[in-house]
């Protein structure tokens, strides 16, 4: 995994709460048995009309967002489908960072697994990231995000900071406690 | 020190203990053919092996037609898909339960139908709904497909350790027949809200669980995850060892094991959980959504609400109950009784099980499927299949104008054949009713076996308590 970098960006802001992971990828796309290439499929049912036409009233379909890498989104994101193509599909579009109040548990854990940073907000932040249309800058080293110049902290578990920051394998990590595993298995009957 | 059920099955599952994270030993892991295929690739591409495949057990179940399986699959993807499970489950020495097999189904239908589900273990599997086994006592986890290949790979899960809920529901209710599991598990969404459980583990404890079936008790911790938790519990009884007892693979060691647990596998008296939320059975109607999320559901005699009284001054839930009203073509007020609907689907991990069938076949016994209504039983298992069609089953379905399937996801999620056309609304008894779910453009409504069955026979929504169940 890439290690994580600094992000400066504008914010793309999607106005709703609950956004379910069947509305990040549907169902059709999730036949495909490799891990890139969802981009393009990134919440197909909200960005496209029947036939493949754009809806020029979704928020990703507007031009001036185009290069945004920070999604800000609203309570529950991800709520639903364990389906890790949502995360997959968010990468390959080119968000790095996603903003909310609050994540759904398996969509939460599936962003670090991808190098992408969930962070949370309270309400009051939130809503100041909602009115802001100028570039904010996200920092992980630091746990901050800079917005029109005034910092903002938020907290993150220390263990994924350290994936994160140094693009780690968690298998390989786990695979040093090879011989705890062993040990485990010896002592432990089902 | 007392402790809950879940911190038992955790504790006695940590390898170490790393960062306020724990590495949890695996007892059994399910796969499927759709959040699998990239995991085995990743294994592939680092050289790494299944570390036990005889843990691991898999099935296609997400994409597989339920039609005729005599006949070649239509769909290219979805046969690339099946064919890639095929392919890794031979390479890496898993037990494939394949789209021929008898033991073929929805993956949390088998699970324990196999007795692969045992009380006081770790269960996870890419998929959400892995909180079904937690009916067992079993802690089950869904996983997204990064952690199925370390799973694979180690037999282990890093995970920090979730919070504890505990939700007692007591008293009877007054007509078990007509108020299904089902409409118990959408009252508590209905109440603690998508995201209530949201980083904690459930235990469902007080005797209206207790009361339940097994198949019943599936029903409700299948849609733990509904309410956002991680996974749902529910304390083993004789009702569960029984159900598990001389199954495929229930382990040989059996009584032994069941007097271990008879001893251990409860929440002690004085543990404490982190947040408690109670429910009362005696007055809970049969309930119907009528939104975009399974919070979003009334009672059969309620109607459509106006997003302002819905959303009770939260300006997000106005907007997100104006929005699901617009996507559903339902306006305030209409009583859900006044709804009609073109399909109704039998289905899915959530109420797929033979007492599932039975009880939605005695309210469609002897009569027809109104004219316009579509109607299909999926099984949830080609066992559950095999079952139901010793009982007569399907030809009372049959007789009375439904479409009698092979088992799979089917409808629950249309990544087959079984869709929803835009506009089509259907009364389904699977879990969850987000936008374009069931086909682009579908509209669904969650409800019991029982009230789907009433459904397809009267063409709208009827309260099932007023028919004759017994
Ligand atoms: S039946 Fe539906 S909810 Fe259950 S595993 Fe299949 S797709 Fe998921």
């Amino acid at each position: 995994m890439e290690p994580f970098k600094k992000i400066k960006s504008i914010v793309t802001p999607l106005d709703k709460v609950n956004v379910d992971t069947d509305q990040i990828v549907p169902k059709q796309f999730l036949k495909l048995i490799q891990r890139t290439g969802f981009g393009q499929y990134l919440f197909y049912d909200w960005r496209y009309e029947q036939g493949g036409i754009p809806k020029t009233d979704f928020i990703l379909n507007d031009p001036e967002y185009k290069n945004s890498k920070i999604l800000l989104a609203r309570d529950n994101f991800g709520c639903g489908s364990s389906r890790e193509h949502a995360v997959w599909a968010l990468d390959d579009f080119g968000f790095k960072a996603i903003i909310s109040t609050s994540f759904a548990d398996i969509f939460y854990n599936n962003c670090f697994k991808n190098g992408i940073l969930p962070i949370r907000v309270s309400d009051e932040i939130l809503q100041k990231l909602f009115s802001t249309k100028s570039e904010i800058e996200v920092d992980l080293e630091d746990q901050t995000i800079m917005v029109n110049n005034t910092p903002v902290s938020f907290d993150i578990e220390p263990h994924w900071k350290k994936i994160l920051l140094e693009g780690l394998d968690d298998i390989a990590m786990t695979l040093q406690h090879a011989s705890q595993i062993t040990k485990y298995e010896r002592s432990h009957k089902i | 020190m007392s402790k809950t059920l879940f911190e038992k099955i955790w504790d006695s599952h940590i390898v170490v203990n790393e960062d306020g994270r724990s590495l949890l030993y695996v007892d059994r892991h399910l796969i499927h053919e759709v959040t699998s295929p990239q995991a085995f690739e990743g294994l592939r591409l680092n050289a790494r092996k299944v570390r036990r495949p005889d843990l691991t057990f898999a099935t296609m179940d997400h994409n597989v037609p339920t039609s005729d399986r005599t006949l070649p699959i239509l769909d290219q993807t979805s046969s690339v898909q099946i064919k890639a499970l095929e392919r890794n489950c031979k390479e890496f020495g898993i037990t494939l339960f394949d789209i021929h097999s008898p033991n073929q189904g929805i993956v949390h239908v088998i699970g324990p139908e196999l007795g692969i589900t045992l009380p006081g273990t770790t269960i996870v599997c890419g998929d959400s709904h892995t909180s079904t086994h937690g009916a067992f006592g079993s802690l089950a986890f869904g996983i997204g497909t990064s952690d199925v290949e370390h799973v694979l790979a180690t037999q282990c899960i890093m995970m920090e350790k979730p919070k504890t809920f505990e939700i007692k529901i007591q008293g009877k209710r007054k007509n078990p027949h007509a108020v299904t599991a089902k409409d118990i598990i959408l009252s508590i969404i209905r109440k603690i809200g998508t995201a209530g459980g949201t980083g904690t583990v459930i235990e469902y404890r007080g005797d209206t669980i207790s009361e339940l079936t097994m198949e019943q008790r599936m029903t409700i911790c299948n849609m733990s995850i509904e309410a956002g938790a991680r996974a749902g519990l529910i304390a083993p009884d004789e009702k569960t060892y029984q159900y598990l007892k001389g199954r495929k693979y229930t382990p040989n060691n059996y009584d032994e094991l069941v007097n271990d647990w008879r001893d251990n596998l409860k929440t002690d008296s004085g543990a404490k959980f982190d947040k408690s939320f109670t429910l009362s059975a005696e007055n809970i109607a049969p309930q119907v959504s009528w939104g975009t999320n399974p919070a979003m559901t009334d009672d059969v005699t309620g109607s459509v609400p106006f997003p302002d009284e819905y959303g009770k001054g939260n300006p997000e839930e106005v907007k997100g109950a104006t929005k699901a009203l617009q996507y559903m073509d339902l306006k305030p007020g209409t009583p859900i009784i006044d709804i009609v609907i073109d399909r109704v689907f039998i289905g899915s991990c959530t109420n797929a099980r033979l007492e599932d069938l039975i009880e939605a076949s005695k309210v469609v016994k002897g009569k027809k499927v109104a004219s316009k209504v579509r109607a299909m039983v999926v099984p949830g298992s080609q066992l559950v299949k095999k079952n139901a069609e010793e009982m007569g089953l399907d030809k009372i379905f049959k007789d009375a104008g439904f479409e009698w399937r092979e088992s799979g996801c089917s409808m629950c999620l249309g990544m087959n054949p079984d869709i929803l056309a835009a506009g089509e609304r259907c009364a389904s008894t699977s879990n969850r009713n987000f936008e374009g779910r069931q086909g682009s453009g579908g509209r669904t409504h969650l409800v019991s076996p029982v009230m789907a069955a009433a459904a397809a026979i009267n063409g709208h929504f009827v309260d099932v308590r007023e028919l004759d169940l017994n």
